[in-house]
C-alpha cells in the first residue's frame, strides 16, 4: 500500500484492503457515493410530490434500455418502418412488451415530469439559489419534447406522418428563412424517407446524449444547492455542532429506501397500463397510427399526443399562424423566466397569500382545460374556450412580478413541519 | 405513514377501473332489436351497436378464422399474420390447419395473403381491398361489427349495395347469401327545429327482401366471431399479455408492500 495515497480525507475506503481498496486508491468510487448519498443531507419533510424526481430518472433508464432493444429489430425507412414495428409486435419474442413499455413509457415520462415541475411551482423550488437547477430542468423538458416528437414519427403510421407535417411546417412561419429551413429539416419537399432517417438518428443518438448530459448537470446542481422542501426552508440555516442540518437526514439510506417504495408503487400502476390498457383509449396510441403513413389521406382530426395538447390548443386559438406559433413558443418558454418573475419573499405556497394561490389555481385549471381542448377538433366552442383559458395561463407567469409582491404572505416557521 | 398506503390505493383505483372497462371479456353479448322484418317499429339505432366480442373465447376465434378463410381471403390479406402462429394461438392441430384453412399455394408457415392480384382488384373495385391485419386497431371492433351488419340493397350502386357505417363503400355485400338481402327504410324528419326547415331522410329500419341461409341470430354470431378473429389478428399477443400482466401486477403489489415495510423500519427514528 503506497502511503501517499492511503487515507485521504473523505475516502475511508482508500485504506481498505482487497480489490475495493485497490480500485478506490485509483478512482474515488466510494468517496463519490458517500458524498452524493450517505453524506448528502435532504430535508426530512418530503411528501408525495418528492417521488417524481427519482421516478423520472427510473423512466429515463427504462426508455434507454427498451429503446436499445427496439433498435435491434426496427428497420428505419419509409418502406420498412411500419412493417418492422408490426414484426416487433408479432414475431420478436416479447417484442410487444418492449414496444408497449417504450410507448407507454413516453407518456409516463411526461406524466412524472409534469408532476415534478408542478412540485416546483407549489413549493417555489425554482427560486434562489436554485435558478440554474430549474433552468437545467427546463432544458431537459425541451429535449424530452423533441425526443418524444421524433420518436412518435418512427413507426411511420398515418398520425406519425401528419404530426411531422404539422410540427415541421411550424418552422415555416419564421420570416425570411422559414420555407428554406423547413426544406432543410425535411431533406425533401415533403415529409419523406429522408426525414424519417434523420429523425431516427436524432432520436436514438443526438437527443439522448443531450438528455443524459442535462440530467447529469441537473443532479450536480441539485447536490450543490440541496433540495428545497414543502416548507421552502433552507435546512442548512440550522445546523448541529458537527455541521449537519437539524432538519436533514442522509439521502442514503432514508430516501433510497423511500424511493424504492415509490418506484415499486409507480411500476405497479405502469404495469396495469402496459399489460391491460396499453393504448389507454386513444391517449397513448392513436387509432390512426395503425394505418401506414399516407400523404393522400389526412386523419381527422390531427391531434398530437396528450402531453403536447395544451400548447397545440394555444397554437390553434390564434387565426394568424405566425402569431399562434409565437404564442405557443412563449407558453413553453415562460417557464424559464419563473425564477426572475417571482418576487415573493416566501417560497412555498403553504405560506403565500390568497393572490398567489389563486393565480396558481387558475393556471392549473387552464393548463388542464387547454390539454382537453387540444384534443378536440378545431371548431367552436373549443377555439373560443382556448382563447379564454390562454389568459389565466399567461397571466400566471407575466403578472407574477406584480401579484407576488403584494401577496399577503404568512410567517415562515423556523423549522420544517410535517403535514399528515 | 398511512398516507402512502392511501396514495397507492388512490393511484391504483383509476387504472384498475380503466382496465376493467376494456372491451375484452367483460361485456355481455350485444343485444339489439330484431332488425329483420317490417314489423320492427322502433327505429334501429345501429350507431350504438357494440361488437361485444371476447378474444379469450377460443372457439369463437376458431369459427372466426374459418369464416375469414371462407369469405374474406378471396380479396383481403392478413399480411402480418402467419397461419401457424394463428393455429398455435388457437390450438388448431396442424393437420386441421393445412387441410382446411391454409389457402391453396400457401404453406402453414406463410403469411396469410390473398391470391387476388392487387392491380386487378384496383381495376375491379376502384381500390385495392385493404389488408385487414390491423383493421380492428385502426377502426375499432364496434365499427367492424356495424359495417358488416349494415349492408343494404341499392340498385343505383355499382355493387348493387351500400352500407350505413361506410357509405359508398366499394365492397359488395359478400355475406348476403348468409344474411339475405335487406332494404333500408327511411323516414322524413325536419332537418332543424326552425319553422319551414326542409325535410330530410333519416334511416329508420331494415326490411328483408329475401332471407339468407342463416337466421338473424346465427348471422349475428357469424359476424361477431369474424370481428373477434380480426380483433385477435390486430394484436395477437393480447391474451398472453393479460395473463402475464396479472402475475406481474400481483408481484409488484407484493414488492411494494415489502418496500413500504422496509421504508417504515428505516424511518422509525426520524421525527
Amino acid at each position: 500500500m503506497a502511503p501517499e495515497t492511503a487515507g485521504k480525507p473523505g475516502n475511508r475506503a482508500a485504506s481498505a484492503a482487497g480489490l475495493w481498496g485497490w480500485i478506490n486508491r485509483r478512482l474515488p468510487v466510494e468517496a463519490f457515493l458517500r458524498a452524493s448519498a450517505a453524506d448528502y443531507y435532504a430535508p426530512k419533510n418530503f411528501n408525495v410530490w418528492y417521488f417524481f424526481g427519482s421516478l423520472a430518472l427510473m423512466v429515463l433508464v427504462m426508455q434507454l434500455v427498451t429503446g436499445i432493444f427496439l433498435t435491434m429489430f426496427y428497420k428505419v425507412g419509409a418502406a420498412t418502418s411500419f412493417d418492422s414495428v408490426e414484426f416487433i409486435m408479432r414475431e420478436v419474442p416479447y417484442g410487444w412488451l418492449l414496444r408497449y413499455l417504450h410507448s407507454a413509457g413516453a407518456s409516463a415520462f411526461f406524466l412524472v415530469v409534469y408532476l415534478h415541475m408542478y412540485r416546483a411551482l407549489l413549493y417555489g423550488s425554482y427560486k434562489a439559489p436554485r435558478e440554474l437547477l430549474w433552468l437545467f430542468g427546463m432544458f431537459i423538458y425541451l429535449a424530452l419534447m423533441a425526443e418524444a416528437f421524433l420518436g412518435y414519427v418512427l413507426p411511420w403510421g398515418n398520425m406519425s406522418f401528419w404530426a411531422a407535417t404539422v410540427i415541421v411546417n411550424l418552422f415555416g412561419t419564421i420570416p425570411v428563412i422559414g420555407p428554406g429551413l423547413v426544406e432543410w429539416i425535411r431533406g425533401d419537399y415533403g415529409i419523406a424517407d429522408a426525414t424519417l432517417n434523420r429523425f431516427f438518428s436524432l432520436h436514438v443518438a443526438a437527443v439522448p446524449l443531450v438528455l443524459l448530459l442535462l440530467v447529469a448537470l441537473h443532479l450536480v446542481a441539485l447536490h450543490e444547492v440541496g433540495s428545497n422542501n414543502p416548507d421552502g426552508i433552507e435546512i442548512y440555516d440550522k445546523k448541529d455542532a458537527r455541521g449537519r442540518p437539524l432538519d436533514g437526514i442522509p439521502f442514503h439510506p432514508y430516501y433510497t429506501v423511500k424511493d424504492i417504495f415509490g418506484v415499486c408503487a409507480f411500476l405497479t400502476l405502469f404495469a396495469i397500463v402496459v399489460f391491460f390498457v396499453p393504448t389507454l383509449g386513444d391517449l397513448f396510441m392513436e387509432k390512426a397510427n395503425f394505418e401506414p403513413a399516407n400523404p393522400l389521406s389526412t386523419p381527422d382530426p390531427i391531434s398530437p399526443s396528450w402531453y403536447f395538447t395544451p400548447y397545440y390548443a394555444i397554437l390553434r386559438a390564434v387565426p394568424d399562424q405566425r402569431i399562434g406559433a409565437l404564442l405557443m413558443l412563449l407558453a413553453v418558454v415562460s417557464f424559464f423566466f419563473l425564477p426572475w418573475l417571482d418576487r415573493s419573499p416566501v417560497k412555498s405556497m403553504r405560506y403565500r397569500g390568497w393572490i398567489s394561490k389563486s393565480f396558481l389555481g387558475a393556471f392549473t385549471i387552464s393548463f388542464l382545460v387547454l390539454m382537453y381542448l387540444g384534443m378536440q377538433p378545431a371548431q367552436e366552442p373549443y377555439v373560443t374556450m382556448a382563447r379564454v383559458f390562454a389568459i389565466p395561463y399567461f397571466a400566471y407567469f407575466w403578472l407574477m412580478p406584480f401579484y407576488s409582491r403584494i401577496d399577503p404572505v404568512k410567517p415562515v416557521p423556523e423549522r420544517v413541519t410535517f403535514h399528515g | 405513514m398511512a398516507k402512502f398506503a392511501s396514495l397507492v390505493l388512490i393511484l391504483l383505483g383509476a387504472p384498475l377501473a380503466l382496465a376493467a372497462s376494456e372491451p375484452a371479456a367483460t361485456q355481455p353479448a350485444a343485444t339489439q332489436p330484431a332488425a329483420a322484418g317490417a314489423e320492427a317499429r322502433a327505429p334501429v339505432r345501429w350507431e350504438t351497436w357494440r361488437a361485444g366480442n371476447s378474444v379469450a373465447d377460443n372457439e369463437s376465434l376458431q369459427r372466426g378464422a374459418r369464416n375469414f378463410m371462407n369469405y374474406c381471403i378471396g380479396c383481403h390479406s392478413l399480411k402480418y399474420m402467419r397461419y401457424q402462429r394463428m393455429a398455435d394461438d388457437m390450438q388448431i392441430p396442424t393437420a386441421v390447419l393445412t387441410a382446411n384453412l391454409v389457402a391453396p399455394g400457401s404453406t402453414n408457415l406463410d403469411y396469410i395473403t390473398t391470391s387476388m392480384p392487387a392491380e386487378d382488384a384496383a381495376n375491379w373495385f376502384g381500390k385495392t381491398p385493404p389488408d385487414l391485419s390491423l383493421i380492428a386497431r385502426s377502426r375499432s371492433v364496434d365499427y367492424l361489427y356495424r359495417f358488416l351488419k349494415t349492408f343494404y340493397s341499392d340498385p343505383s350502386s355499382a355493387t348493387l349495395s351500400d352500407n350505413l357505417a361506410y357509405p359508398t363503400t366499394a365492397m359488395p355485400a359478400v355475406l348476403s347469401d348468409l344474411e339475405g338481402v335487406k332494404a333500408a327504410v327511411y323516414r322524413q324528419v325536419k332537418s332543424s327545429a326552425a319553422a319551414g326547415a326542409p325535410m330530410e331522410n333519416v334511416f329508420d329500419h331494415f326490411e328483408t327482401i329475401s332471407p339468407g341461409n342463416l337466421t338473424p341470430d346465427q348471422f349475428d354470431g357469424f359476424v361477431r366471431d369474424t370481428v373477434n378473429f380480426l380483433d385477435y389478428v390486430g394484436d395477437p399477443a393480447q391474451v398472453e399479455r393479460r395473463s402475464i400482466g396479472l402475475w406481474v401486477v400481483l408481484f409488484l403489489l407484493l414488492l411494494s408492500a415489502l418496500a413500504l415495510m422496509l421504508k417504515k423500519e428505516y424511518w422509525k427514528d426520524v421525527h
